[in-house]
């Protein structure tokens, strides 16, 4: 079970969050074609190693985070905000060695 | 010899004489000591056939020590508390212990099913797959039944289980798996570097194998040693030493997951204390110190009551001191056979024999044969003699001279040790061959997991201590203590022959004996192109029993690297997976069965409903009155009666699991326009608007009703299923799609409660109710909303309505339910005011053609409910581009019709097909009826449903079909809102 780091509670464990999907995609414009809303919509990548996620810390304090995950081995290089916050008391930093996440 | 036993040696071993344990094993009581298992009790009173075997019905008994046991398998205790498939050797002996053998039929010794194993060749790799093709209905009809009646372990107890099961999550920095000699060094060092640790172990006692062995540490008892690490660990703050405690599985950062067997060493668990502890363990550093496993050799008839590992007869006699046999042989690849021999000697214990595979003398072997045992070197096991029990031995040299026969009562087999790399296993790493000591080590590169010790391949006990020690420095240094790394211990060449199975074409040879797997079955795979590691274990079943092929699949693995001709390494290794010992699913599910599965959620009203006699309904975890039935009223009854009253005078609904969102900020306003359809930007204060949300698909997600309280306050209420996505799904488009937008939400489910007041009188009971406010249809018309009290409680009325009928929505504080129930009951005497439930209110939603849950299914678009008129031109919104282009491509979808029956006596069903003649079938299917009920305004059955062409076809008469109850019924297409379509009610 994975250790996330959210900057604003701190080391939490996954079950408070809810997986929220790629975080590298973005929502078109509405004047887009359709190709782009339906890849928008319907396809995803499913990379093995490195990727970039939401996760809505829906069990604290309900913000979105993009998590830099390493599908693979598991293990998050960095965690911030969807919405970039004025205040943030536990900003997120790298992890030290013997550290998970 | 002993009451407790006729082969318990006289003297020695860790139990307790003088306190005599009762026991029963297959109806038949017997004593055994304090301190004994189970098998180790069994063995003293010479019992050594203890079960049959899971396809060839073999005898089989005691093999091994601890949870590696694949033979000695039993069914502990009676009723409820029977659990099948236990390992005599994990089992505790407690007075009154009962316990079984089985699958046997009709005794344990003259097992007819035995018969199985002249059917053997029959029953080899894949024979399901070869053997039972066809027919298909053969499968439930013959084949499967007889394979459940032959095949098979223990009975699972059928009943409920009694026992309490708890979960606990705990946070160290240095965790320990395995307090033998490496684990508890390593815990020492790291508690002295000053890291706070824990060590979990899955036996009952301390000190690992040294508990097995007669050795001496630093001049005095290995118990010393273990005694007094174990006991500095315990007493220090920082430090914890469980026993009992399996460490089941390592997860994703560091989680290790370990079973705490509470109470299965008592015969009920004590008052208040569960059964099993699963303890969910967050190391930063973890040290895994697991140990080797003792592999068995593989020869004909290697699985007979008698034959144990070399390392377990030892473990016997010097732990439990119990002989477990009269005359014994060993076989021997390595040195292990003649330790063995010697702790026998010493004990007095006969050994006839010692067949050595290697062709040279060691140290210890020339020792033994000065002390007069007979060793035969170059000579490898051929078959085990005897019938159900062990009787002798027949060997061949290597070379394949014969040796005369040897008689025996017991053979005890060293084969070699396999490092217990399990739980590196779990994390992904796959094991390594290293052909200096005959066996697969971890090779694994964590930075928060070592390995130390014999599951590294460090055998010597003074390297496991220093090994131990060296890796609890690093952990601690790691976790951030000040402390100076020290080096490993060296693993040292094993003086051994590369020996795995001994001659002979295997069909008796048991590489699985859980499983009843033979060495020909695993050449028999191979040969069958089954070859590849993974493809063989599936093939064969090997190592998928429940001791997870811990004696097994090194085993396998050896002969599959013969028959292909290629060395073990090329082989490879399957992935052994979590749980290492198998767990009752009780302790996974800890607290959460029975009412405790879920929370429930009871409305603020919940007292008052259950006064009104409310018969209640789940929904989700809610639970809502269903109707409140009067006198011997059944659900129709009832329901029509509620529903009555609310179209003639008033009722009363509680509605306060809506989901209800307060939504501040000054972009309030401009979030609401993104997820609904409608706009919200021109919506007076004061005001409430019906809005529709999409998903990004252009799908329908959700609706509502929202109002606005003040230009940058709005109250969003949502459906009671989705209220916790819609919520989520507003602070994904406000944080995610438009972070610049200056707005917050806040749920207010359970600060809200709310009555819905529906009918025709409802305005002059409120208006009795108000402090004074004026609820006259000017002053608070349909769609208005007034901010008031009620007897003082402060109040939120919003003149809507679900019903169709004139009605408002109160919400007060969730504490003050109880007194708006109680004020609205006694005025609503005069007007005869009904309390009604969620079976009245679908009949009146349905009544009015208001869509819900069967209609917003997650395929339905707006415009099939006849809401497209509503998806605003001007603005984006969620769901837009997708809804448009798929109205445009599409072609004809179904849409919302009303439908009821012909001949008005007849009975709808929601999940009938529409369909336009009596002679289509199913695939014709022009829609689908969602919702019915039996409509008390309209006098016969209702419903709505889906249909091509939609009210283009009001009108028409087609068939409503049902073919699970072979109904069909003609219907009239109508519009969906049976009473009051013009909305005079509601806005009168």
């Amino acid at each position: 079970m994975h250790y996330i780091k959210c900057p604003w509670c701190g080391l939490r464990p996954e079950s408070e969050f809810q997986y929220q999907g790629d975080a590298t995609k973005k929502r078109p414009d509405d004047d887009a074609p359709i190709e782009a809303f339906t890849d928008y919509v319907y396809f995803r990548d499913n990379p093995k190693g490195r990727h970039t996620e939401f996760w809505h810390h829906t069990g604290g304090c309900r913000q979105y985070l993009v998590v830099e995950r390493n599908t693979k081995t598991h293990e998050i290089a960095s965690v911030r905000y969807a919405k970039p916050h004025e205040a943030k008391p536990h900003e997120a930093e790298p992890p030290k060695e013997g550290e998970t996440s | 010899m002993s009451a407790q036993g006729s082969y318990r040696l006289g003297a020695g071993g860790a139990i307790d004489r003088a306190a005599s344990v009762a026991f029963k094993f297959d109806g038949k009581a017997l004593t055994g000591c304090k301190g004994d298992t189970l098998a180790s009790a069994l063995l003293a009173n010479n019992v050594r056939l203890i079960g049959r075997s899971f396809k060839y019905h073999r005898p089989r008994g005691v093999m091994a020590l601890g949870s590696m046991e694949p033979n000695g398998l039993v069914e502990v205790r009676e009723g409820a508390r029977r659990e099948p498939n236990i390992p005599a050797t994990t089992v505790e002996l407690f007075d009154g212990l009962v316990a079984q053998s089985q699958n046997r039929f009709p005794s344990l010794r003259y097992d007819l099913m035995a018969v199985n194993q002249l059917a053997s060749p029959f029953l080899s790799a894949g024979f399901y797959y070869k053997t039972f093709m066809w027919p298909a209905s053969f499968w439930e009809s013959v084949y499967e039944k007889a394979i459940r009646k032959a095949a098979g372990l223990g009975r699972a107890a059928g009943d409920p289980d009694p026992d309490g099961y708890d979960h606990v999550h705990m946070h160290t920095d240095v965790l320990v798996v395995g307090a033998g000699p490496t684990g508890l060094s390593a815990a020492d060092a790291a508690l002295s570097a000053g890291a706070r640790v824990l060590v979990v172990d899955e036996n009952a006692h301390v000190g690992g194998a040294l508990a097995y062995e007669r050795e001496d540490i630093d001049g005095a008892p290995a118990s010393a040693f273990v005694d007094a690490a174990t006991q500095r660990i315990d007493s220090h703050d920082n430090g914890d030493v469980l026993t009992r405690t399996t460490a089941l599985g390592v997860y994703d950062h560091n989680l290790v997951v370990a079973l705490e067997r509470v109470s299965d060493h008592e015969l009920t668990p004590g008052a208040g204390k569960p059964r099993q502890r699963l303890r969910l363990i967050r190391a930063k550093q973890i040290v895994l110190a697991a140990g080797a496993l003792e592999r068995p050799l593989t020869f004909a008839n290697n699985d007979k009551p008698g034959v144990m590992l070399s390392s377990a007869v030892r473990g016997y006699v010097n732990r439990y001191a119990v002989a477990p046999g009269r005359r014994i042989a060993i076989v021997t690849t390595n040195d292990d056979g003649y330790r063995t021999a010697r702790d026998l000697i010493d004990q007095n214990v006969e050994v006839s024999l010692i067949a050595d595979a290697r062709d040279h003398a060691s140290a210890v072997s020339s020792e033994i044969e000065g002390r007069g045992v007979p060793v035969l070197r170059n000579t490898l096991p051929q078959k085990v003699l005897g019938g159900v029990e062990t009787e002798g031995l027949a060997l061949q040299t290597k070379d394949g001279a014969p040796v005369a026969d040897h008689r025996c009562d017991t053979v005890a087999v060293a084969g070699g040790f396999n490092p217990c790399v399990h739980l590196t296993s779990h994390l992904g790493a796959a094991p390594y061959w290293r052909e200096d000591l005959l066996a697969f080590v971890p090779d694994i590169d964590d930075k928060s997991l070592q390995t130390a010790g014999a599951c590294r391949g460090v055998y010597d006990t003074r390297a496991c201590l220093d090994d131990g020690a060296a890796a609890g420095v690093e952990a601690a240094r790691r976790v951030g203590c000040d402390v100076v790394s020290r080096s490993k211990s060296s693993t040292v060449a094993l003086d051994a022959a590369n020996v795995f199975e001994g001659p002979g074409d295997g069909k008796k040879s048991f590489v699985d004996f859980q499983n009843d797997v033979t060495a020909a079955d695993v050449r028999l795979s191979a040969q069958e192109g089954y070859e590849a590691v993974e493809h063989l274990k599936r093939y064969t079943t090997l190592g998928m029993a429940t001791d997870q092929g811990k004696t097994s699949n090194i085993n396998g693995l050896a002969v599959l690297a013969a028959a292909r001709n290629v060395p073990i390494d090329v082989v490879g290794t399957t992935r052994f997976r979590p749980p290492y010992t198998p767990a009752a699913i009780g302790a996974y599910a800890g607290h959460h069965r029975g009412k405790e599965f879920q929370p429930i959620r009871r409305t603020a009203f919940h007292r008052c409903h259950e006064e009104e006699s409310a018969v209640f309904v789940e929904a989700g975890q809610w639970l809502r009155p269903r109707f409140y039935p009067q006198g011997n009223e059944d659900v129709f009854a009832a329901l029509k009666r509620e529903a009555a009253a609310v179209r003639t005078s008033v009722g009363v609904c509680d509605v306060s699991t809506l989901g209800k969102i307060e939504i501040f900020g000054p972009d309030a306003a401009a979030l609401l326009n993104k997820v609904y359809i409608n706009a919200w930007s021109k919506l007076a204060v004061g005001k409430a608007r019906y809005g529709v949300m999409l998903r990004d698909d252009g799908y329908m997600f959700d609706d509502g009703t929202t109002s606005r309280l003040a230009e940058d306050h709005f109250f969003l209420t949502c459906t009671t299923a989705n209220a916790a996505r819609v919520l989520a799904h507003l602070e994904h488009t406000s944080q995610v799609l438009y972070p610049d937008y200056d707005v917050n939400f806040v749920s207010a489910t359970e600060q809200w409660c709310g009555l819905a007041l529906a009918g025709p009188k409802s305005r002059a009971l409120l208006a009795d109710i108000v402090d004074g406010f004026d609820v006259s249809n000017e002053n608070l018309p349909f769609m208005g909303i007034a901010e008031t009290t009620i007897g003082g409680a402060p109040a939120r009325i919003f003149r809507i309505s679900f019903s169709g009928e004139l009605a408002y929505e109160i919400n007060v504080p969730w504490g003050w339910a109880d007194h708006l129930w109680r004020k609205l009951r006694a005025a609503g005497e005069a007007y005869d005011l009904t309390p009604y439930g969620s079976e009245a209110l679908a009949v009146l939603r349905i009544e009015k053609g208001h869509i819900a849950g069967p209609e917003i299914d997650g395929r339905t678009m707006a415009s099939d409910a006849g809401l497209g008129g509503m998806m605003s031109k001007k603005k984006d919104f969620i769901g837009k581009r997708m809804a448009l282009h798929r109205a445009e491509t599409s072609g004809e979808r179904p849409s919302l019709v009303g439908v009821k029956p012909v001949n008005t006596s007849e009975r709808l069903r929601g999940g009938a097909h529409l369909v336009a003649s009596r002679e289509d079938g199913l695939k014709d299917s022009l829609g689908w009826v969602s919702s019915v009920t039996d409509s008390p305004n309209v006098g016969s059955w209702i419903g709505l449903g889906f249909l091509k062409g939609g009210m283009e076809q009001n009108g028409r008469t087609i068939y409503a079909s049902y073919p699970l109850k072979d109904e069909f019924v003609e219907v009239e297409l109508c519009n969906p809102c049976f009473v009051d379509p013009e909305g005079e009610r509601l806005r009168g």
